[in-house]
């Protein structure tokens, strides 16, 4: 093993379609127009000393080192910022250069720190890169003169350090800040030899400033100057494993850089396709959960959930597992028991959790937190197109032309994708934004959007459908492609329904409290606005009309023909890691792999015939009719895998009734969670670092996660599942997670042609994969939808049974920020806690002074399920009678308050609509405080017992 | 009503009013469907056990639905509410 280098080309690659041919060095190099004559000669294996290019940012020209002669042209003029010509004769070593190069060397290393052996950059550093480039062997300026060599580091950042005195003002980070990340926090301050490289304002340190972590400037940064603080601590990596995020949706690749097991720092990889080299705060540093004290890393069991934890052996925890299951079984029936698969495990992880239980427990009742995310785009897109996924990949939105976003909050739940998009704003796309927070995408720098429609949370059907009415009655559908690709009786229907004037911009606007003008211009920018994207997040699913408005937003591409090819399409941005997966993969209780309904008989057989058991061909229970059916005393055992229901799950008190009510409840985990306070056995469970696998992204994209480290707690996850199912007489031989790839591509027409051999080779698909499509399919529908023709729903608005009146007169909505990771189990136990260390309830100001709340005073949060008490933070971002939170944190458990509806075809929890009141609190709520103490004695672990 | 109950009619109208408004087949075959396709059959059995004891609060397509469900395949013991 070594490390994976990465080639630097110096500049960006043109997207030029044309070519030209020019001599470097001799040789004879075909390029796109418009590349520089660095990449150009890069392309030829010529590598032009360089300091102030990487192929990350445009070129900017200030080092002079890249200086090249051009035959017929005067001057030395510097080979990344010109771009090549047809015929070009170009040499990159001359006397000249070689004079001048070294000349700009002498000047940069005089005012250098030559630390060079103490340096955490040694041996990674293109200044010395460079210093031995360019020959240069003596310098003539000493240090007496004016220098920057005693200027003081910046250590504010938890990640990273900035050590001033080592900097060379190529402005690298600058650019990235701004080209890649898009957020602008860094400036080069003065002029000549008083530049330097600042954070914010000049009174602004990395932390205080608007800097979001990214990385991209230490990324980007030749010298010691930004380094990762691991780095520093550990020093240089001696190999590199290719491997897949497991936080977000994005699914960025990494490059997981280690010294033997130990993991010195995650750079993002540049051949990833859904990240091109780019990362967020998470995914790029807050790891260090992999190794946190609080980490479980033996199996434990007790026989009730008021004694403490007792450690056995791997043996003796399986084997409880397996007699308690069968013992429920015997006693209540077949269907007593059931599991839950996570979207935070792999693929194959996920396929033998649903295998066990359809196979091993026989029932269908296993079920995967993708129901209470995004269980309605499943259904909704299924319905309209015929596939239950996004249509495009990520790269489609360099060609959009008007972005719309609704109930997402991608600069915080998605941020690489978030980068792409702001990058093709900034370019001239506009943007249609609608939600009832301003969030930050709305307005940031160089952004703004063209329209927000703040609407009143549970809206979102009716403010669909007004924007569907101006499209309709206006005579803006695109009438050539609902004629070719889509059923056309459905679509008179719809177009008769959504001009009825229940659905006009006036009447739902002031329902929905946006301006009707609002409405009209956004639908009129939509549909007449070039290629239209849609992008949506959980602010769209997670209401009792979910899957209506899923519809509506399919019903709106459909309408306006903006599908089937790059720049359109409809985009479900997933929360965690593998929701695609999880849901491709069979978890849902009524669906075998590829969304195949388990009551097929053809399908079944084949699963059958291959798994060797009959299955049955009725629905298993829902994550929440498990709940349900467990206070009905009829589902008495669960396997729960990689999830937290406990916190994620809405009505806290409810799903703790739930939890109390059942006999055996195991969990697999990395840490006592909050569920694993009411289980009776907890086997300790691996990091994405420990094991192989594959996460499918947003996009649809099959990406590996590869072994970087043995697994800490002695078994990967998939070992743990097959060693329940061998107890429990259900045998499932794998060596290797690849051979469960292999029985899916084999069950799974859309997976036909995905082998971890294609992976390796192609670096990630996107499915379907199949004979039609060997190397996978990028863009959804093209020239016809999956199901035949398109199908366009009628989207009724119906409003939540959930209203506010006297008693809790305000909306709460919930969602998720940036360095904070779903219920938080891994970020909290990083140090992005010096980002966001609890969560707090943002309140409109003109709510906050009726009930007397200042900012950052405790509040008491109440609606009908129930109360918790949490910081207040007076803002406008929020409308007058909306209130906002997070649930990232058990000690506020946000869930106590969202209530028990759900989307009406999934049951989808419907977090983001909960009628609550708030007032002044002096603290903590009696509830968290019983329930700390609860949690508190339910984590002891008695001190081992030999169990052997 | 036992709390599930109440809970599986809210449900049930639910699914009533998306497909009572759709185009073409009649609503409570659509909706028959759904709860066959979706609905685990202990949770259908309720539903059905349900409308046999009067069908409060059952919307008039959806109280048709259940009614036209097939009996519920319920395995064995321990599946009652
Ligand atoms: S870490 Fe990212 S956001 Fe922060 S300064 Fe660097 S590039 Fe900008
Ligand atoms: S911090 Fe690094 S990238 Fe930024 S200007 Fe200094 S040397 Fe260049
Ligand atoms: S959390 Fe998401 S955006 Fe951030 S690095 Fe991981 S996959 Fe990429
Ligand atoms: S690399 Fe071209 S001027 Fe710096």
């Amino acid at each position: 093993m070594s490390l994976v280098h990465e080639i630097d080309y110096g500049t960006p690659v043109s997207k030029s379609a044309e070519t030209v041919k020019l001599t470097i060095d001799g040789n004879e190099v075909m390029v796109p127009a418009g590349t520089s004559i660095m990449r150009a000669a890069m392309d030829a294996g010529i590598q032009v000393p360089k300091l102030c290019a990487t192929d990350s940012v445009d070129a900017f020209g200030s080092c002079r080192l890249c200086l090249v002669e051009i035959a017929g042209r005067p001057g030395t003029p510097a080979s990344c910022t010109t771009p090549v010509a047809a015929g070009m004769v170009v040499s990159t070593q001359t006397e000249r250069l070689k004079q001048v190069r070294k000349g700009v060397m002498e000047l940069y290393i005089s005012d250098h720190p030559l630390d060079c052996l103490t340096c955490a950059a040694n041996g990674d550093c293109e200044l010395q890169d460079m210093a031995g480039a360019v020959g240069l062997r003596d310098v003539r300026y000493g240090y007496a003169g004016k220098n920057h060599l005693k200027l003081e580091k910046d250590e504010s950042n938890p990640y990273f350090t900035f050590d001033a005195s080592k900097c060379i003002v190529c402005s690298r980070c600058v650019r990235a800040c701004e080209e890649v990340q898009g957020t602008f926090a860094l400036t080069i301050q003065g002029r000549g030899f008083d530049s330097k490289v600042s954070a914010g304002m000049l009174s602004d340190n990395f932390l205080s400033s608007e800097c979001v972590s990214c990385g991209a400037c230490v990324q980007a940064c030749p010298t010691a100057t930004l380094s990762e603080k691991s780095l520093i601590d550990i020093g240089q990596p001696e190999h590199s494993v290719v491997t897949t995020c497991a936080y977000c949706g994005v699914g960025c690749s990494f490059k997981a850089e280690l010294r033997g097991e130990e993991l010195v720092r995650m750079v993002p990889y540049k051949e990833g396709k859904a990240n091109h080299g780019h990362s967020c705060v998470k995914g790029r540093f807050a790891w260090g959960y992999a190794n946190h004290k609080e980490r479980i890393l033996n199996p434990m069991i007790r026989e009730s959930i008021d004694q403490p934890w007792r450690e056995v052996s791997w043996e003796v925890a399986i084997d409880r597992v397996a007699s308690e299951f069968k013992r429920l079984q015997s006693k209540h029936g077949r269907l007593a028991i059931g599991g839950i698969t996570s979207s935070r495990c792999t693929n194959e992880e996920t396929y033998l959790v649903q295998k066990l239980v359809r196979g091993g427990f026989g029932n269908n009742n296993v079920d995967t937190c993708a129901r209470v995310c995004h269980s309605p785009t499943g259904y909704g897109l299924k319905a309209t197109f015929g596939t239950s996924a996004g249509t495009q990949d990520f790269d489609s939105v360099d060609q959009a032309d008007v972005i719309l976003i609704v109930g997402a909050n991608p600069t915080d739940a998605h941020p690489v994708f978030a980068s792409r998009m702001k990058k093709r704003l900034r370019a001239g796309a506009k943007l249609i934004v609608i939600d009832p927070r301003r969030t930050d995408i709305v307005r940031m720098p160089h952004i703004e959007a063209q329209y927000h429609l703040p609407l009143r949370p549970g809206t979102n059907a009716a403010i669909l459908n007004a924007l569907a009415h101006v499209i309709v009655t206006e005579g803006l559908a695109n009438e050539a492609f609902v004629r070719d690709f889509c059923d056309l009786d459905a679509f008179e229907h719809w177009a008769s329904f959504v001009s009825e004037p229940q659905n006009s911009p006036e009447t739902v606007g002031s329902m929905a409290g946006v301006s009707p003008e609002a409405i009209r211009g956004a639908a009129r920018l939509y549909a007449t606005g070039g290629n239209g994207a849609i992008y949506y997040g959980l602010g769209v699913t997670e209401h009792s009309q979910g899957t209506t408005a899923v519809m509506a937003l399919a019903n709106l591409a459909m309408a306006t023909g903006n599908l089937g090819r790059q720049g359109v399409g409809v985009n479900p941005l997933r929360g965690q890691n593998n929701v695609q997966g999880a849901c491709d993969m069979g978890s849902f209780p009524h669906e075998l792999t590829g969304y195949r309904h388990i009551s097929d008989d053809a399908t079944r057989t084949m699963f059958e015939k291959l798994w060797g058991v009959p299955l049955d061909n009725e629905p298993g229970l829902r994550i929440p009719n498990m709940f349900d059916a467990a206070i009905d005393g009829t589902f008495r055992g669960i396997y729960v895998q990689g999830e937290d229901i406990l916190q994620s799950d809405p009505n806290t008190v409810h799903v703790k009734k739930a939890l109390a009510a059942m006999e055996c409840v195991v969990v697999q985990d990395l840490f006592l969670n909050e569920t694993a306070n009411y289980a009776h056995v907890f086997l300790p469970g691996s990091t994405f670092l420990e094991k192989d696998g594959t996460f499918t992204n947003a996009e649809r994209r099959i990406n590996r996660v590869r072994k970087v480290m043995t697994p800490k707690n002695g078994m990967a996850d998939w070992e743990i599942t097959l060693a329940i199912a061998k107890a429990m007489g259900f045998e499932m031989p794998y060596n290797h997670p690849s051979e469960i790839m292999d029985e899916i591509a084999a069950l799974t027409p859309t997976f036909a042609g995905v082998s971890y051999d294609l992976l390796d080779k192609e670096g990630s698909v996107q499915w379907p994969c199949n004979e039609k499509a060997p190397t996978g399919t990028p863009i959804m529908h093209i020239g016809g939808f999956a199901r035949g023709k398109g199908n366009f729903m009628i989207t009724e608005y119906v409003a939540t049974d959930e209203k506010v009146g006297p008693r809790f007169p305000l909306l709460l909505t919930t969602g998720r920020i940036l360095s904070q990771y779903n219920v938080g189990a891994q970020t909290r136990r990083t140090d992005n806690v010096v980002w966001h260390a609890e969560d707090v309830l943002e309140i409109h100001p003109h709510d906050a002074e009726e009930r007397g709340v200042r900012d950052g005073d405790w509040v008491k949060l109440d609606s009908r399920a129930g109360g918790t008490a949490l910081h207040a933070r007076i803002t406008d971002r929020v409308a007058p009678g909306v209130v906002y939170t997070t649930f990232h944190h058990p000690e506020t458990q946000a869930n106590v308050v969202t209530t028990e509806f759900s989307d009406w075809a999934t049951n989808c929890p419907e977090y983001k609509v909960t009628a609550v009141q708030v007032s002044p609190s002096n603290g903590p709520s009696d509830w968290q405080k019983d329930y700390a103490e609860q949690a508190e004695q339910s984590r002891r672990i008695a001190t081992k017992i030999a169990a052997e | 009503m036992s709390a599930s109950a109440d809970r599986l009619v809210t449900m049930a109208n639910q699914i009533g009013r998306f497909f009572t408004p759709q185009r073409g087949a009649d609503p409570a075959s659509a909706i028959a469907d759904h709860l066959e396709k979706f609905w685990d059959p202990r949770m259908r059995a309720a539903i059905m056990a349900h409308l046999a004891a009067g069908g409060a609060g059952l919307d008039g397509p959806v109280r048709e639905a259940v009614g036209r469900l097939k009996k519920a395949k319920v395995p064995e013991k321990g599946l009652s509410a």
